[in-house]
């Protein structure tokens, strides 16, 4: 029995070549630096192409989330292209360390830069724009001298007021680590039960339905990302929610980091501890993080004046990377507590 | 030839297209055994049974929905005469473009508590108004239902259109009013494209993480992305993953012994013109109603609701970039269209008779698995396996470099993997008409098989290898995952800006992307509905 042979060699040719046509100009003559990015095109292309422009060098670069980005660099092992890995998540940012994908580089630039909660102490990641968790509150139905902290939230006062997103969220799994970081695990799993009895209605899948849903009446209060609320205000000059930064009195509002790290294959090392450095810097940094509504990681550099309007907040200094390595207990506790 | 030589040709080619399949599931099987007992413990007391109720509910009921639908509408369009039948008939295809995962976010943006609707009749009924929640069990189930349904009809179509009028003329014969007909005869007889329709709706429900995930409803998918994001262990993931991929493999072998060893062969293509059923008055508007319905639901109100909100981010979000998305999003669907049509047809062509052999119709039922595996979970497959041949091909003939990782083979790869079954039941469906009789004698007459392959069995599958195209290539355009795991630099497309959109939370700036793989989804769906018209009005 015999069946057409198929021209193999013809179609891999074919597409190899539709992708050189498709896939765009190479355009520079130095080592291109190679970035793997969780941190999404909208937020960092243009500052990535500028960099190219500066260094006269190419840049190149894919997007995924934090997980699958780290599966690719595993597989790909010595031979892996990637110079850079961007995370938007501590936790990954710490995986990967623990996978063995990223080294330590030692930069004077950097640690002066970056506080120590934001960096790895090995050197192999830093902190480059801060994400702060805390409690947004309805204008018209809360006063703020009526919160004070997360843990405030169980109480039954706010019963059927309280709207939360998805356990399943990288951002409440990191809240919670903190928590059993700091409180221990019994007492957050109380905590949690308590928020979980309080809701209003289903977690959401994300922050910004959330928000819409306080904004429209559905509930008082809630915990965001202030980035999240942050863009809905600048879009809506009266959004009727507003920041309250949370546990001022304890130990700090719960932060998490974008943040990125040298892999441990990278081809154009000097370049990719050059590109960190050029990323922390004061007039970079306001930019990065300012593109998002985040803070900048670089203490000494101002967010944009809508991240100002909020106020100064005392930041939870924990150790990022310790966030980061109690989140799979974290994610055991919450299902646990049954919030889905 | 002998039994068993006649065997171990179809059985070749069976696992030779089985192979990327069998690459992909070592894979994951081998990162599987890596899986931790005590977060398997934990799974255990406090997700799986939860998790599994839900996701028997979401697959049941999209596949009762998507079913009913489909069929429904597949009987009025191709065996009913009602005002705006031909409109109907490729208009209702047109879904098919609009990504359930889009659907899904257009829903609960517009109908969840701060949207659009229920904004509008708080103000005019009272704040107190009481509205059946969108998020959901049964949100989740008509959303997915309604964004699936065209994968039954499509199929259910072409059934109905080659002998559903004369089935109704025989039906009359034996005394069997119209819906009697329907019923006891056209349904029985279009079962096995029926039930190739709703499996891929079962296992795209089953593999859905997108859709379930802006509803916040937790499925196997949904658990399994937990594990690999959240507990940090893929290969629990993976394990997740078989064990999902063992109960679809369970439940397809179900449906196949419900179904026995009866064999389905429609009646010869081009015997005469489609007879209709013509509905008088107001049963005749009442059709118009329910299909304007449908195509209102899950077509034009999501459409305008992306149009409105693409509008307000185009003046700074549209630019010659999107050129050059919509071109590799059309090159690498039309290039995976190919390539998978090429696999279904020879793994068709080796199946087509019960005498292929056991091992065959094996190789092909475990080729076309992919589809039930979650695409991420099928990426990892893929990337695994790449990596690993790269390795080797290093070890063994030198060089350095990736040659498979992130390189458009690898794409189509993927590709392959995870729609193979999308291109099989069409192709298998078409292969199944072609009655051996018609072979034998072809075969009497002296033709060899490279002739008896192009001068009556592709003619003869014509319908199928459309459908079989259009059903992948309007997959690949929406499919995420696999491409954003496996793609090279630059090779972002359509679904690549949606993902980094809705990653953010920023869902009405990835109504921009979402809207252009729906615009460019329409003209393959188009093209495929004008041909089949032009076949059912040529028969």
């Amino acid at each position: 029995m015999s069946f057409p042979t198929v021209p193999l060699r013809a179609i891999a040719a074919c597409a190899v070549r539709a992708g050189a046509l498709l896939s765009g100009p190479a355009l520079a003559a130095g080592e291109p630096l190679v970035v793997y990015t969780a941190r999404k095109y909208q937020l960092v292309d243009q500052l990535f192409q500028e960099y190219a422009k500066e260094r006269g060098i190419e840049v190149k670069s894919v997007t995924d989330d934090g997980a699958p980005l780290i599966q690719r660099l595993k597989a790909e092992g010595p031979n892996s292209p990637a110079d850079v890995f961007i995370t938007v998540d501590a936790g990954d940012l710490w995986r990967a360390t623990q996978a063995g994908l990223l080294q330590p580089i030692r930069s004077a630039a950097l640690e002066s830069a970056i506080p120590a909660h934001l960096r790895d102490p090995e050197g192999h990641w830093f902190g480059l724009a801060v994400r702060a968790r805390t409690i947004a509150y309805a204008t018209g139905r809360v006063k703020p001298s009526e919160l004070s902290t997360y843990a405030a939230l169980a109480e039954p006062r706010w019963k059927g007021k309280l709207c939360l997103r998805s356990g399943k969220a990288v951002y409440n799994q990191s809240l919670v680590a903190m928590f059993i970081n700091d409180m221990g695990e019994a007492a957050t799993e109380k905590m949690v039960r308590g928020w979980i009895a309080n809701l209003a209605t289903e977690p959401f899948a994300n922050d910004t339905l959330m928000l819409k849903a306080m904004a429209a009446g559905q509930c008082d209060v809630g915990i965001t990302n202030s980035y999240y609320l942050g863009r809905l205000q600048h879009e809506q000059k009266d959004f009727p929610v507003q920041i309250f930064w949370a546990d001022q009195a304890g130990k700090g509002t719960h932060v998490n980091i974008s943040g990125g790290g040298v892999t441990k294959h990278a081809k154009n090392r000097a370049e990719a501890i050059r590109f960190l450095e050029w990323l922390a810097s004061p007039a970079i940094q306001q930019r990065f993080a300012g593109s998002n509504f985040e803070f900048p990681a670089n203490a000494n550099v101002e967010p944009l004046p809508e991240v100002v309007a909020w106020g100064s907040f005392k930041p939870n200094t924990v150790n990022v990377g310790l966030i980061g390595k109690t989140q799979p207990q974290a994610v055991m506790l919450i299902d646990r507590a049954g919030w889905r | 030839m002998d039994a068993a030589s006649a065997r171990a040709g179809p059985a070749s080619v069976a696992i030779l297209v089985a192979l990327p399949m069998a690459a992909v599931v070592a894979a994951i099987v081998q990162g599987a055994l890596g899986a931790e007992p005590a977060l398997w413990d934990h799974l255990r007391e406090y997700v799986l049974a939860r998790v599994a109720a839900n996701t028997l509910v979401l697959a049941v009921g999209v596949v009762a929905v998507a079913g009913c639908l489909g069929t429904a509408l597949a009987w009025l369009t191709a065996a009913c005469e009602f005002p705006g039948r031909a409109f109907f008939s490729w208009a209702l295809l047109l879904p098919m473009a609009m990504p359930a995962y889009v659907l899904a976010f257009v829903a609960v943006a517009t109908l969840d508590y701060a949207g659009i609707v229920p904004t509008a009749l708080r103000a005019w009924l009272g704040n107190d108004l009481w509205l059946p929640p969108i998020r959901s069990a049964g949100g989740v189930v008509a959303v997915i239902g309604i964004a699936l349904y065209p994968y039954v009809y499509l199929m259910a179509r072409g059934a109905f259109l080659t002998h559903g009028a004369r089935v109704l003329e025989s039906a009359q014969s034996l005394g069997l009013g119209p819906w009697q007909g329907l019923f006891r005869v056209a349904i029985p007889l279009a079962r096995p494209w029926l039930a190739g329709g709703m499996a891929l709706v079962a296992m795209e429900a089953l593999a859905d993480f997108g859709a379930v995930s802006v509803f916040n409803y937790d499925t196997f998918t949904t658990a399994i992305y937990e594990s690999w994001y959240g507990l940090f262990s893929v290969e629990t993931a993976l394990l997740l993953a078989l064990v999902l991929l063992s109960f679809v493999a369970l439940a397809l072998a179900a449906e196949r012994l419900a179904r026995g060893r009866r064999r389905y062969t429609a009646a010869d293509a081009g015997a005469r013109a489609p007879l209709r059923l013509a509905l008088p008055g107001f049963r005749g508007w009442l059709a118009t109603a329910f299909a304007g319905g449908v195509f209102a639901v899950a077509f034009v109100l999501p459409a305008v609701a992306l149009a409105r909100w693409a509008l307000a981010v185009a003046p700074f979000d549209l630019d010659g970039r999107y050129v050059a998305y919509v071109m590799r999003t059309l090159a690498l669907a039309g290039m995976a269209a190919l390539a998978c049509l090429a696999l279904a047809v020879a793994l068709g062509y080796a199946t087509r008779k019960p005498s292929a052999g056991r091992l065959a119709h094996a190789a092909a039922r475990f080729a076309t698995l992919g589809y039930a595996v979650p695409g991420t979970v099928l990426a990892v497959g893929v990337v695994t396996a790449l990596g690993a041949f790269d390795s080797a091909w290093r070890a063994h003939l030198g060089g350095d470099g990736l040659w498979l990782s992130g390189t458009v083979l690898a794409l189509l790869f993927g590709y392959v993997a995870r729609f193979l079954a999308v291109a099989y039941g069409p192709i298998q469906g078409g292969f199944s008409r072609i009655r051996p009789s018609l072979e034998e004698a072809a075969r009497s007459l002296g033709l060899a098989t490279r002739e008896l392959i192009s001068r009556l069995h592709l003619p003869l599958l014509g319908a199928g290898i459309g459908t079989a195209l259009l059903l992948v290539f309007v997959d690949v355009m929406k499919e995420m995952p696999i491409t954003l795991m496996t793609r090279p630099f630059g090779w972002d497309t359509l679904a690549v800006r949606v993902f980094e959109m809705t990653a953010e939370g920023e869902w009405e700036r990835a109504a921009l992307p979402s809207l252009a793989i729906v615009a460019a989804g329409l003209l393959p769906v188009a093209l495929l509905t004008w041909r089949m018209e032009r076949a059912a009005r040529a028969a």
